[in-house]
């Protein structure tokens, strides 16, 4: 946090703030985040945002288990991560402050609800002495907010019980952070009017909350002044927040549109993929057909009875819902079907942990299938590109009649980031016809249909649909004769299908973009590679060992498999490549396997993204500087 | 499961069972019974008056699940159990379409259990015939979710522990809407039931008891065979009194709990007789005459048990779609996109 001007009285000017609001998982913590954010989008900051809440819906209040949090970084310049350090913490309960309090620097400000550090909070969250007042934050500028009672007190004449009215607290902290970084209310009381303009009593509380606290802002003495952080200069154009899921949600109505076929979307419940379903489900007059399956198998089963039938069959999930769809994803290989397959990662193994972000299905993605069995594999590497890799995860899927996997994770799902809209207009037609004649001469001279005659390029298959006449033919999982289809079980055929369906996902390197090389200057040695959402940290990394005067060449992967053309020469031109991932260590693996390249790894797996900071050191102890 | 769209034009050629018979030799052990399954389907299409593209057969894992290769239709044979979920796919996709299910007992009830039930409770436009032999054949003879109690088999060489499913009671519970038994040795019969499963519109099951004669041979002797039929097989007739035997001397009535018992008609009357009503909304009566299956032998209802009507998961799908369209005009991604927030950077 750069402190750039101070004027008397006005606001002081920042390039750049790390806000982080924690309380219960009861406290609103996520909903005042995403008010914080939206204002914030709105105004024209660049922002990343870091949810981070438990499993539980409501884990046991005040304990430590139950704290959930809201990081969020606003800039007056393009940003790429929520930040490492948060510059200010709300802490809403004792808990929140000792969940929290490590990640915060000597400086880093607190704003903590006083009225609930008492002895049984202080207790749960196993605080021997009050830290408001033991001395244990010195180091830190401590600002002791009695939220609970002043928005009582403000919502006194709002009708509200007591019991109720102290739940607008989390508008109490929103009020009195949008006046300490000056941010425009009108957005939410706009938002407070039509989210609860149902309920006046409720209405009325959360507004005289938000009011009180921004009023408390300005007329306490407590705080030296306001901060400001102007608009960043971005790139022209206009402007949204987004989600990762509700941008892979887009990306999917972009792709039945580009290619004209009707969107069948199948899933089943699942943390942090959900919101995708909830998205979808909200577009029906798109003519998209969701279906909430009885499990996991049933739906990928439903997407691949889709694609038969000529829709674009699509089934999202994390990675134990990966697991439950293995066989079927076998099918779908097998039958040579478009079908797109969403993997919001989480921590694993098992159950893991679901609310939180990991790396580690590359592998499953890769190989989580018996017998030979290739797919493609797209990665998205922030939040708002899961539009774009979504829509190639289609692009691919239709052209080369595969299922495809789109990696995306909890921290791209659930964390936003603007979005300069793409223009829709010039999104590529990735439309391919059906197939309605027989494409097979006998040689009597009769015509006959077989399911399995390949595009010379692409290898890919005709797709032809029922309803269609003369076209009839039955296919499944068996092994299939090449052209006819027919099962065939002999051993020469076998071989030359498992063949045939390899190149044909290997000959899509071809048809992907080129993996883009940023290397200021044209000399770095260091090469730091790596794929999806570990983009913004590399990418701050390399920001400070540049600033630091060290030469660094970033490359992030969108396609996972096959990699790009160029990958195995742009790694050949550096003497030394990293590769951080948010796993133990499976693209790396890869990498070495395909271009016996001795890439070195950093690992995390805690369930959180990398910081810059941990790229930046690994990064310049592989600088030998 | 029908459609009218799927009705040939009245001035088309008439079809044969050859146009319904693809080019795949038929590979069952001889003897099997799912050939005369087969040879009822192939020669019920034609009568249907229905167009061989617009038939999906969608099998799983198992014998029976061979059936979509020699059907010249469209057809998927997909994987073990889940031929429901993918006939879901393309019933939901292709509301057109006439949509069959193929499986067995092992199939559907066993690996297949959740997708069966939720397909049924769904009412999704399909016809499901379950082709039950009471053992599994195509890994050569383990016992199966309908296999009696002490069933002797490779994998229970001592006897069988699992109590078994009742298929009809099986899918009466799970909120079907037409559920129906028949056998492979009554040809007609069979053609009759899967005529009244593919004109209903909703989720059709009917079980049929299939002979497997190379690893439970004569499983179904007790009821189905010739000289056993008049007094053990209880044909249904909606709007009849249940009455069999071969002097009709035998009827089933309602007792005080509510359970369908065998009697004599000449000792209670035939007034106390139970009315058979396949569409009697309440499963109850139903699920009770489907207990009379009991094993290993005892007299058994065969024909429609339940039909009724409740509207088709795909027709309501279809319902939603258009009534956001009318209400919000058609999708508009650029709208989409730009709803909420927004803001202009120069």
């Amino acid at each position: 946090m750069t402190e750039i001007s101070e004027t008397n009285g006005s606001p002081k000017s920042l390039d750049r703030v790390v806000i982080r609001f924690a309380g219960d998982s009861g406290d609103g913590m996520q909903l005042v985040g995403d008010r914080f954010t939206d204002v914030s989008a709105a105004f024209g900051n660049d922002l990343a945002t870091l949810p981070n809440y438990p499993a539980e819906i409501r884990a046991p209040a005040g304990t430590i288990a139950g704290v959930s949090s809201f990081q969020v970084h606003i800039a007056d310049y393009d940003i790429v991560t929520p930040g490492d350090i948060p510059n200010l913490l709300v802490a809403m309960n004792p808990a929140a402050l000792k969940a929290n309090i490590a990640d915060l620097a000597p400086g880093s400000a607190i704003i903590a609800n006083i009225d609930a550090f008492e002895p049984r909070n202080l207790d749960k969250a196993g605080y021997e002495a009050n830290p408001l007042e033991d001395g244990s934050l010195d180091a830190f500028r401590v600002y002791p907010v009695p939220m609970t009672s002043l928005t009582l007190e403000a919502a006194k004449d709002t009708g509200a019980k007591p019991r109720d009215a102290q739940r607008s607290k989390n508008f109490f902290a929103l009020g009195l952070i949008s006046w300490m970084y000056t941010r425009p209310v009108e957005p939410v009381y706009k938002w407070i009017a039509e989210r609860f303009g149902k309920s006046q009593i409720v209405h009325d509380a959360n507004l005289c909350a938000f009011k009180a606290g921004y009023h408390f802002g300005e007329t306490a003495e407590l705080f030296e002044h306001a901060y400001e952080v102007q608009p960043a200069k971005l790139p022209p154009g206009r402007y949204r927040n987004i989600t990762g899921n509700a941008a892979t949600a887009y990306g999917l109505i972009a792709a039945g549109q580009q290619a004209k076929l009707p969107l069948l979307y199948a899933s089943y419940p699942i943390t942090p993929a959900s919101d995708i379903l909830h998205e979808l489900s909200k577009h029906k007059n798109f003519g998209i057909r969701t279906v909430q399956a009885e499990d996991e198998i049933s739906a990928i089963g439903i997407a691949i009875g889709g694609a038969f039938a000529g829709h674009l069959g699509v089934t999202a999930t994390s990675g134990p819902g990966v697991d439950l769809k293995a066989e079927a994803l076998g099918l779908a290989v097998s039958m040579e079907l478009p079908l797109i397959l969403i993997d919001v990662q989480r921590g694993g193994p098992s159950t893991g942990l679901p609310t939180k972000t990991e790396q580690a299905d590359l592998m499953l993605a890769m190989y989580g299938r018996h017998g030979e069995a290739p797919l493609p594999i797209v990665s998205a590497r922030t939040p708002s590109e899961c539009f774009d890799a979504t829509f190639e995860g289609a692009r691919i899927a239709i052209k080369y009649r595969t299922p495809v996997i789109v990696l995306t994770d909890g921290y791209l799902a659930n964390g936003s980031e603007p979005w300069l809209f793409p223009d829709v207009d010039a999104l590529e037609d990735i439309s391919i016809p059906f197939t309605t004649e027989p494409n097979h001469l006998n040689p009597d001279g009769s015509v006959e249909f077989w399911p399995y005659v390949r595009d010379e390029v692409t290898l890919a298959r005709p797709w032809a649909i029922p309803g269609t006449p003369g076209l009839m033919h039955r296919i499944g999982g068996i092994e299939k004769e090449d052209g006819t289809g027919n099962v065939n079980y002999e051993p020469a055929n076998h071989e030359l299908m498992t063949r045939l369906r390899a190149e044909k996902i290997a000959r899509i390197a071809a048809d992907i973009a080129p993996v883009e090389v940023d290397d200021p200057d044209g000399n770095a040695r260091l090469l730091v590679v790596g794929w999806g959402s570990t983009h913004g940290a590399i990418q701050a990394g390399a920001r400070r060992v540049r600033a630091r005067g060290h030469e660094v060449a970033t490359a992030q992967l969108m396609h996972v498999n096959p990699f790009p053309l160029n990958l195995g020469e742009i790694l050949s031109r550096y003497d030394r490549v990293l590769v951080p991932e948010l796993n133990l260590g499976q693209l790396s693996r890869l990498l070495r396997a395909e271009y016996l390249v001795d890439a070195k790894s950093i690992n995390k797996v805690q369930g959180l993204p990398f910081l810059s900071a941990e790229i930046e050191a690994k990064m310049m102890e592989m600088l030998d500087v | 499961m029908s459609d009218a769209s799927n009705q040939s034009d009245a001035n088309a050629v008439t079809l044969t069972r050859k146009d319904f018979t693809s080019d795949q030799e038929v590979r069952w052990c001889p003897g099997c019974g799912d050939y005369s399954v087969l040879t009822a389907v192939q020669l019920l299409m034609p009568e249907l008056n229905i167009k061989p593209e617009n038939q999906v057969f969608v099998s799983g894992i198992g014998c029976a699940s061979r059936f979509p290769y020699y059907m010249n239709t469209y057809g998927i044979h997909s994987i073990h159990g889940r031929a429901p979920a993918v006939a879901t796919g393309v019933a939901v996709a292709r509301p057109d379409l006439d949509v069959w299910v193929i499986t067995g007992d092992g199939d559907a009830l066993s690996i297949g259990g959740n997708h069966f039930i939720h397909a049924l409770r769904r009412n999704v436009n399909m016809t499901i015939l379950l082709f039950n032999n009471q053992i599994y054949g195509l890994t050569k003879g383990q016992y199966s979710p309908t296999s009696e109690v002490g069933k002797v088999t490779k994998s229970s060489p001592f006897g069988s522990l699992d109590y078994p499913f009742n298929p009809c009671s099986l899918a009466i519970g799970s909120e079907a809407t037409f559920v129906a038994r028949t056998h492979d040795m009554d040809r007609k019969h069979m053609q009759e039931v899967f005529r009244r499963a593919h004109e209903h519109r909703g989720a059709a099951f009917v079980e049929i008891y299939q002979n497997c004669n190379v690893f439970n041979d004569g499983a179904f002797d007790g009821v189905t065979a010739k000289d056993k039929r008049a007094e053990m097989l209880i044909e249904l007739r909606h709007g009849e009194p249940i009455r069999f035997g071969a002097e009709n001397e035998f009827g089933v009535r309602l007792n005080q709990f509510g359970e369908a018992e065998i009697v004599s008609v000449a000792e209670v009357g035939e007034a106390a007789l139970l009315v058979h009503d396949e569409h009697r909304y309440d499963p109850s009566t139903a699920f009770a005459l489907s207990r009379l299956a009991e094993q290993p032998v005892s007299p058994t209802p065969m024909g429609v048990l339940r039909a009724i009507d409740r509207p088709t998961y795909e027709s309501q799908v279809q319902d939603q779609l258009t009534a956001a369209q009318e209400r919000r005009g058609p999708g508009h991604l650029r709208e989409l996109i730009e709803s909420g927030a927004v803001w202009d950077v120069v």
